[in-house]
This record gives structure tokens, sequence and C-alpha cells, in this order.
């Protein structure tokens, strides 16, 4: 790729989110951002003079508030600063962070804090999501988020059986990781051996997708504070270090009015692996990464994807499900956060994986840290018709 | 900062009151055809476009995501794309920023808004205010820039017949540029007797309802031959946010826009904008903002508007030649149109409006109710 090197090196020095959850009356959108802020800047030890610009994300269709960062500006401490206004879709937070990434590098900025946040309570998801389809041709049979096709195609390759316990299996871990993570909005504390009822009990929602493998309706924020190389090292004593990142969208009408199957078009998660490995010089990424948070929003994707993310071929992802080597403990841990499936403030989940993977890089993620050192993270977005941010972090500098 | 960037071309569409008969799509390819053809720019992964940023808003489109259904007219399939959700401006000032960063050679920048589309545009700015204390009371863009109006108008000496005089050479300027709404000429007396929308803002103080979409293509300084022998830098960007309740703030200092002038001008050099600026374009909105912002720029004395009106200033300065927001650009991209004008005319294409050895331009764009947030742009031959 013509990839040029970065006109400078950005590392995240700062990470603060809520605790998600499903109610937060207690505060308004402004109040609410306002506390991943504070703690953001309590985590970098910075104070709001500090910070050199904004960039605020999520949708507005959810809440209802046209252009919202501005008066989230009293939460987000924009007042008198630089200040952007980037959103798309479900990978929203991701590309904030991405934004956060290329403002910094670009040196007209060396420290950046960037905020995601949905209040899903105030608004409805569905609708929300229902009005993203096109008016004319497709708004009237698009059902929100919940897509079943996934589950159908895991079990047209795998089998009913097989494909439905390592869906559930993957549901589980991440329950049982949630129920690590103090900020997470819903851990069931599933056990192993209510799998085989979970899997005949669970309500369908489309096909195999279950309402226990859908993700959450959350309430939540999440901020992140990145400076320029020579600013992390005076600021901070653990800057995580941003190597790379690409964003690939894929137009969904191409699926959605029927394709030819012998020219399936490619998952924008593979495109992008593929393209942001190479241009690494990483030929397989589940030895090379330490831990991966991954947008998941459901126990489907969350399986299929993993395929798709680390280039793995015939079932080895589910191999790696079924051996538990995506658990805490496991080779490549996934989501130790809980993920997607246990916390879903939308326009921050995306911005969520990338700070996630930032504590599991510097050992800070509390009780759900990996016991393994982590040196090389990777985190996920997902939204739109199939779009993919993919992040790369890592501990040290000079790769 | 080692490199520059370039905007190596632009396509719009004619700015107009109801482009009922195309849907945003269409309106986007028209712009998109031109930059191809231009340029001769690809969609080559290694070598051609695979960042676009697009600027559009989902409350005027009524679309979640709204930039969902525009990323295959675009270019985006199996390629990035970034929407900012404010004024475009800024997103010139992001795609620069991706540019700069080494992160892409070549950015496109594409936005579109259509404000014939809405019931009331009125009601989609309301949305803009909390639900708790403002937005009952039926605050929108228009009644907060009334009172920024009412107190600006007190402040600076501007009365109703300097008003009408911005109004009537907004019109008259706009009938020069062939991408203009074709608002129509109006006399003084058109307008001192146009009825009140919200006290002191007359009909034809406000910008008119307008559909409109524009491209540009972005490049960093070693690639701009591939693409054009007559490229525009852009050498400075800064913007900012002032305070969001409306009592919270002084509606007439123009604090964002003096912060945003600062950075953009500390980044192109500019001491004197008086002097280093050849062409300037501001988004007026509202016709008392062209006195106030070019007092926020530093053309025109603090609280002097009345009296730079009264002097000639603004055709002194070559300010709005464009026709200016006043004459009608649609909301979101009111600051690119800015840009659009800097760009032409820096290129020597503005034909009878064209500053002769234009070198240097100021855009200015603006999100929010009462200029809440702002963004200065600077432009270079």
């Amino acid at each position: 790729m013509a990839h040029r090197k970065k006109n400078r090196n950005v590392g995240v020095i700062g990470v603060g989110q809520t605790k998600h959850s499903s109610h937060r009356e207690d505060v308004n959108q402004a109040e609410m951002l306002h506390e991943a802020v504070r703690e953001a800047l309590d985590d970098a030890g910075l104070k709001m003079d500090d910070i050199d610009c904004l960039v605020h994300g999520n949708m507005e269709l959810f809440e209802m508030v046209h252009q919202p960062d501005l008066w989230h500006s009293l939460g987000t401490g924009a007042y008198g600063k630089n200040s952007f206004r980037l959103t798309t879709g479900g990978t929203t937070g991701a590309t904030v962070f991405c934004a956060g990434d290329s403002l910094v590098a670009s040196g007209m900025y060396d420290v950046v804090m960037v905020t995601g946040f949905e209040k899903l309570q105030e608004g409805h998801t569905t609708g929300g999501i229902t009005n993203m389809a096109d008016p004319l041709w497709t708004r009237s049979i698009q059902t929100g988020a919940l897509t079943g096709t996934c589950a159908y195609d895991l079990i047209q390759e795998f089998g009913q059986e097989r494909a439905n316990r390592v869906a559930m299996m993957y549901r589980i871990i991440m329950d049982q990781n949630a129920g690590l993570n103090p900020k997470a909005h819903r851990a069931f504390g599933l056990e192993w051996d209510q799998m085989d009822h979970l899997i005949k009990t669970s309500a369908k929602l489309v096909g195999e997708l279950k309402i226990i493998d859908m993700c959450s309706q959350s309430d939540g924020a999440c901020a992140v504070i990145m400076a320029s190389e020579e600013k992390a090292k005076e600021l901070s004593d653990n800057p995580v270090w941003i190597r790379d990142h690409i964003t690939v969208h894929r137009e969904e009408a191409y699926t959605m009015l029927g394709y030819d199957q012998a020219t399936v078009p490619p998952l924008t998660h593979k495109v992008a692996a593929e393209a942001l490995f190479k241009r690494n010089g990483i030929a397989k990424p589940a030895d090379y990464f330490d831990v991966f948070e991954m947008y998941d929003p459901s126990s489907w994707w969350g399986v299929d994807w993993l395929r798709a993310f680390f280039l793995l071929e015939g079932d080895e992802h589910l191999r790696l499900v079924e051996e538990k080597e995506i658990a805490i403990g496991g080779k490549i841990p996934v989501n130790p956060s809980g993920g997607v499936i246990a916390s879903n403030p939308i326009g921050a989940t995306a911005l969520i994986r990338p700070a996630e993977a930032c504590l599991q890089v510097r050992g800070d993620a509390g009780p759900h840290q990996i016991p393994t050192p982590v040196k090389h993270a990777l985190a996920s977005g997902f939204g739109g018709t199939m779009w993919t941010v993919l992040i790369m972090l890592e501990k040290e500098l000079g790769w | 900062m080692g490199n520059r960037v370039a905007i190596c071309a632009m396509a719009q569409v004619k700015n107009e009151p109801d482009v009922w008969y195309q849907r945003n799509q269409g309106m986007l390819l028209d712009c998109l055809e031109p930059i191809l053809q231009q340029t001769g720019v690809t969609y080559d992964t290694d070598k051609g476009i695979r960042n676009i940023v697009t600027c559009s808003d989902d409350v005027f489109d009524a679309r979640t995501i709204s930039d969902n259904g525009m990323t295959d007219v675009v270019g985006a399939h199996y390629r990035g794309e970034e929407k900012t959700a404010q004024d475009g401006l800024n997103g010139l000032g992001y795609a620069m920023a991706c540019i700069l960063s080494g992160h892409d050679d070549v950015v496109l920048f594409m936005g579109h808004c259509k404000e014939s589309q809405t019931e009331s545009r009125n009601m989609c700015t309301n949305l803009a205010y909390d639900p708790f204390f403002c937005r009952p009371v039926g605050m929108d863009f228009l009644n907060v820039n009334a009172f920024q109006a009412r107190a600006y108008m007190e402040k600076a000496g501007v009365t109703d017949e300097h008003l009408a005089e911005v109004v009537v050479r907004s019109r008259e300027n706009a009938v020069k540029n062939p991408f203009a709404r074709e608002s129509g000429k109006v006399t003084k007396k058109d307008v001192l007797n146009s009825p009140f929308l919200a006290d002191p803002i007359r009909e034809l103080h406000a910008y008119p309802v307008t559909d409109w979409a524009v491209g540009m293509l972005l490049c960093c300084e070693e690639r701009v031959k591939e693409f054009t022998d007559n490229p525009i830098w852009i050498t400075g960007f800064g913007n900012c946010m002032d305070r969001y309740f409306v009592g919270d703030r002084d509606l007439t200092s123009n604090f964002s826009l003096k912060k945003a002038c600062e950075k953009a001008y500390g980044m192109a050099g500019i001491k004197d904008p008086k002097k280093d600026l050849d062409v300037v374009e501001l988004n007026d909105a509202y016709a008392h903002q062209l006195p106030m912002l070019a007092e926020g720029i530093g053309l025109a004395g603090e609280g002097k508007g009345g009296k730079w009106i009264e002097s000639g200033g603004p055709a002194k300065a070559n300010v709005n030649l464009s026709g200016g927001m006043l004459n009608g650009n649609p909301i979101m991209l009111g600051g690119v149109a800015r840009a659009v004008e800097g760009y032409i005319q820096l290129r020597g294409e503005a034909g009878d409006r064209q500053v002769d050895g234009a070198k240097r331009a100021l855009a200015h764009g603006t999100t929010g109710g009462a200029c809440q947030h702002q963004t200065v742009l600077i432009l270079e031959k």
C-alpha cells in the first residue's frame, strides 16, 4: 500500500468511561458525558486547560438532538477549544478515535480528547436504526439491527448443532467476562451447564438469532485522550501507541437486492484486516496480537468475524471458541470487557473497544485484566451497512 | 508541519430553492463526475482515493447515518468514509489533518444538504436545544440569532437601513455568480418593508431555504502535479466552540471567531487581516452577521460595524462577492460555499466578479445558534 509514515507518533494517555446501564435517569446527556471526560482527565492527570481540541460523536436520531456537540459542550468542556463532530453510525466511536490520531499526527493539535456517547433510553433504538435504510427502497423491510443471516450462514456451513453450541459458548464466555467488568451493563452470571437449556429456550428474534445472543441497548459514554509522542512521554508514564488504523465501508445494495452466489462480496472486516496487516507486515494476526476488543453485536457475528479479522481458514475460528482460547487466560482473549453484547451505548461502543484495549496494554483493566502481558492489541468498530474500522495499538514504539 | 495541503479540484451544482427533481445521491454524482474528469484521479487503493470525508446532517436528511446512502455514490464501497456532522468547513480542516498526518495522500470531500426537504428548518434547529430548558420555549437558530441581531445593532450602531444595504449588495453580487441561488435583486425599500420573522430579523435579512451539493479533491504537496496545474493551498485552519446557554455568553463578542482566527492566522502567518487578505467570505446567514463577523476577523473596528457599512467596507475588502450565505446556501454547507468562492477567486475563474491578483482568501463557517461554533480556513494561491 502506498501508505506513508505517520507525520509523528501518537499515544493514548487517558481513558474514561461511565458505568453502562439501561437507564441513566440521574443524569442528562451532557452530565453523562462529563463523567467519562472527568475520569479520562483524572486518568491522564490532566486538566481541561491541557486539552487543545475535542472530537464528539454519536447518532443524532437516537436521541433526536440536532448537532448535540453544541449542548454537550457543557459536559465535554469544549468551550473555548477547537472541536470537531464526526459520525459514521456504529463505527462512530472508532472513527473519532482514528480522527484524534490523525488530528494529533497532523501537527495541528498536541493533545486531543475524543468522546462518544449514547443515551438510548431517551429514544427508540430499533426505530432509529430502521431510519437508516433508504426511504424509498428498503426502509419498509429493515428490522433495525436484528440480522439473522449470520446465524443462517454459520448453520449452513457447520451444521445446526455445532453452530448453535459455538455461538452459545461465545455468549457464555462474554457473560463471564462481563461479570468481571464493573462498568459492564449486563452480566447474568451464566454457567456452562446452562448451555443446552439456553439454546433450546431463549426466545428467537430472527431465525436462530436468539434474544440471549443479541447486544444490549445501553446508556453510557467514553472519553479517550491522546497526545503527540513528545507530549505523551512528558505527560504519561505509560502511553499506549496508536500504530495504524483502517476504515472500510460496503454498500449493502449489492447484497440486499441479491447477488451471484459465485461472487459473494467479501466481508469488510476481512478486507480491512488483509490490507492493514499486509502494510504492517503481520502474517499471523492471531499469534501477533495479545488481546482483541471486537465490536460484536451478537454472539453469531462474534464467532463468524473471528475468522475474518484473524484471517483464519475453515473452522479455525470455531475451534478458538470451542477450546476457550478466546476466554481470559486463553491464547488470544477476545473482549475481556464483556464486549458489545454486555454494553452497547452505540455512539460510545466503538470507542470503548480501543479504550479497553489500551487499559489491557497498560495492565490497568482491573478484575478483567488478562493474566499474560499485552504488547500488541487490536480493536474493531462495526456499523452502517457492514462497515469496519480496525485499530492497532502497541505498548512499545519502534515497530 | 512540513507539508501543505492542496485543493486540486472543485465541482458544485447550482444553489436552488428546491431540487425536487433529484435525490441527494444525484446531486452528489453531478459533483463527483466532473472532479474525476478534471483530475483523472482513480479509486485505486494504492494511488487513488481511499478515504472520503463527507458532510451532511441526520436531522435535515431525516435519515439515521445520513452518509449511509451516499457511500456508494461517493465511491466508498470497500473504501473509508467519515462524516463531519457540523459545518462542512470543519470537514475540510479534518481532511487536511488526514493528509498532514501521513495517513492519506488524497482525500475526497463531498457535502450535501437539502433544506427544502424539511417541513420547517426552524423545527430542525429547535432540536439543537436541550429538551429541558430551551426546547420547550421554542428556541431555534432563527430566534437565537434575533437576540444576537438586537444586541449587536445596539452595540455597533447598526440600523435597519444598514441591514437593508447589506441585503441589497448580497443580491447584486449573487447575480454575477452563475452557481448562486437565483434569489433576485431587491431594493432597500423591499427589505425595509419585508415582514419580521423574529424582531429585528426580517424575512429578507435571513438566508432563504436552499438545496446544494459540492465536492472537492484534496491532496498532499508531493503529488499535487498529478491532479492539477493550478492548486489552491490550505494554509490555515482554526475553529472554536462558545458557550451553549445564550445567557452565558456575550452574543456580540465574536469570542469563538476570534479564537478560530488566532489559530488560523498563526498557522498561515497572517499579521494584519486588513492587508493580508484579498478575498473574504463570511457566513452571513443573517444580515446583521456580516458587519459583526467582519469585526470578529479584524476587518472592522470593535463596535464599528455600522460605520464600516456606511464607508463601503464590504466592497473595499472584497467581502462576499459570491453573494454570501445571505443570498442562499444550505445550513451545513455555508462555510464550504465560502471556501468554494475563495477557491474560484484564487484560481482566477470568477468572471465578472474576479478580484485582480487575488493571492489569499479567508473562508468562514458557523455551526449552531448565534454562531456558537465558528470555523476559519485560509486559502492561498
